[in-house]
């Protein structure tokens, strides 16, 4: 094509700057000023109704030295995480791989371990609330007393309330895992598995050698989006433990980091503290993301 | 064939057996508590507090749904979701793809410089967002309006607006160039040769999108203070609060805000599954 003239290309500039502007616009409101707001308001002392007044770093002080519920809250959430996201993986991954062998009824069963991931977080709270609840005579501790158990208290207890949201989260999470990693198995050749089958090696034997391995990758970048997604555990503790404007359940038992920035921010107002526990889960999101980069720049999968 | 030739080994069929007895009892752990929700939902009160609890309803009512729709603005809350969901949705398709046009195929002054804010920004947590997002609403005088559940929704376009970018980008320049011979509009470009091209990513994204905005909780519940702007997720998790003692209406209530992404995504699993692995890229 010719050399455009200073005018033509101009115009054509125009045109592109249109296109973007009205998506940017609305990045640039709600999205990039917010970003700096926040971060302003984190030094601040802000109820909404008072202008907000500066107190330099007081907020990020309390909050790592005087504040017990903020340790207790990133307690929760490691508890949460560590029980969540491991536990997760595993199943999600055994499914994937069950699911990826010549079987029959494929894609009923991709279907049915899918369901939760189209459900609202809230409705499969409030159906498992129904579900635990009950003490003795709900469905859950009689399904258990007929396998021979003792009945739980679930929701009831300190102990077991973050238990209880934890097997819920497990249950609504696998289906979302299970078809990263299905698409993960697709990558994997299948003359490896032939020559390995060939060579007499068992299903076991193929799972721990062939495709963990390979399926490396995918691993990895599932950790890590359950590990960002389990940090910000909220509608479920929303649910299942919020009563009358309070949330965490008994003792506090099951209050993890965001459910306590929105009780500071939405039900205290206490802004500016909210704010600084916002920068302080996002820059845990960031490190999480961090490590991923890092990891995956020499994970390398060669066939 | 090679696979006739290869002798079924004994533990081939205990492993296959095993799967079976794992999927199916996967399966069956999966699906209990949905019946469990709409079995309770259609149940008669005696019944709900009889013991042992069962599967089998002897006296299937409606008097949950019927409570449920006349004790609660339901069909409100219905149409708010639906409104909402289906405006975000929208604006969404079109916005981010042509948007996506642009970045994809137009050369302007900070255009990598923009691009790359849209997709760093898909790192930041809603956490971060929230409060400005609510106060700034509060100064607009958007609280408790659909325009305060809307316009701020939208912001949330920078995945939209890569994935566009993504498959736009390879679509060959010389049809693009060509549409300009003729002195086509870039406008008229975007719509007469892009988005027909780019039909199958925007029903993944539509279909994502409107899922992702029905289900979503915390800006209603942050934005909205009264009963007829609820949206349906928002409804429920009040329902649960107020009626909590009433199972039979609440599960009535998780019914009417199950169902229909259930139909949804029967009807459009293909896209779905899609739009799952897309954001695995």
């Amino acid at each position: 094509m010719e050399q455009e003239t200073f005018r033509q290309k101009f115009r054509r500039q125009k045109v592109s700057y249109l296109f973007i502007s009205v998506p940017f616009f609305l990045f640039f409101i709600f999205q990039l000023v917010p970003l700096f707001v926040s971060f302003f308001l984190s030094f601040t002392q802000y109820d909404v109704i008072h202008p907000p007044k500066f107190i330099g770093l007081e907020n990020y002080r309390k909050i790592f030295f005087e504040d017990p519920l903020f340790w207790l809250a990133i307690k929760n959430t490691a508890v949460y995480t560590a029980g969540v996201v491991p536990t997760g993986i595993c199943i999600s991954l055994l499914l994937a791989v069950a699911i990826d062998q010549k079987i029959r009824f494929k894609n009923f069963f991709k279907s049915i371990f899918f369901l939760p991931t189209v459900t609202a977080m809230i409705a499969v709270s409030v159906i498992w609330k129904w579900c635990y609840a009950g003490e003795k005579y709900g469905l859950f501790n009689f399904l258990l007393m007929k396998a021979g158990f003792s009945p739980v208290d679930w929701l009831a207890s300190p102990t077991w309330t973050l238990p209880s949201i934890m097997i819920m989260s497990v249950w609504a999470g696998i289906g979302y895992n299970m078809i990263l990693f299905l698409a993960g198995l697709q990558t994997i050749p299948h003359t490896m598995y032939e020559a390995a089958e060939i060579d007499g090696a068992g299903f076991w034997r193929q799972f721990f050698h062939i495709t963990l391995p390979l399926l490396r990758p995918t691993i990895i970048f599932v950790t890590m989006m359950s590990l960002i997604f389990s940090f910000q555990v909220f509608e479920q503790i929303y649910i299942m433990t919020g009563e009358m404007g309070e949330m965490g359940g008994v003792l506090n038992s099951a209050l993890t980091i965001v459910a306590y920035l929105y009780d500071q921010g939405f039900q205290k107002f206490h802004m500016g503290y909210a704010s600084a526990l916002a920068y302080i889960i996002a820059f845990c999101v960031f490190i999480i993301t961090m490590l991923y980069k890092g990891v995956m720049k020499d994970t390398k999968v060669e066939y | 064939m090679l696979k006739g030739e290869i002798v079924i080994r004994k533990d081939a069929l205990v492993i296959k057996t095993f799967i079976y007895i794992f999927l199916a009892a996967g399966a069956v752990t999966m699906v209990l508590p949905y019946v469990w929700m709409v079995v309770t939902s259609i149940k008669p009160l005696d019944e709900i507090q009889a013991f042992p609890p069962s599967f089998v309803v002897r006296h299937p009512t409606l008097e949950p749904y019927r409570d449920l729709f006349s004790l609660v603005p339901m069909v409100r809350y219905i149409f708010n979701s639906l409104f909402v969901a289906g405006s975000i949705t929208l604006f969404n398709v079109f916005a981010t793809s042509l948007a996506g046009y642009a970045f994809a195929k137009h050369k302007f002054w900070g255009r990598d410089k923009i691009f790359f804010i849209f997709i760093a920004s898909l790192m930041i947590p809603w956490q971060v967002n929230i409060i400005p997002g609510f106060i700034i609403v509060k100064n607009l005088g958007w609280l408790n309006t659909y325009t305060g559940l809307i316009v701020p929704a939208m912001a949330w376009c920078a995945f939209g607006i890569f994935l566009n970018r993504q498959f736009i980008y390879s679509i060959p320049d010389d049809l693009i160039d060509a549409a300009r011979m003729d002195g086509c509009s870039e406008f008229r470009i975007y719509c007469l040769v892009i988005l027909p091209l780019i039909k199958p990513v925007l029903a993944t994204l539509a279909i994502f999108t409107f899922l992702q905005q029905w289900n979503n909780f915390v800006w209603p519940l942050v934005v909205i203070h009264t009963s007829s702007m609820r949206t349906l997720t928002l409804g429920l998790a009040v329902l649960t609060g107020q009626f909590g003692a009433n199972y039979a209406m609440v599960m009535a209530g998780a019914v009417v805000a199950t169902l229909p992404m259930l139909i949804v995504y029967l009807m459009f699993q293909k896209y779905i599954i899609k739009g799952i692995n897309l954001t695995g890229l």
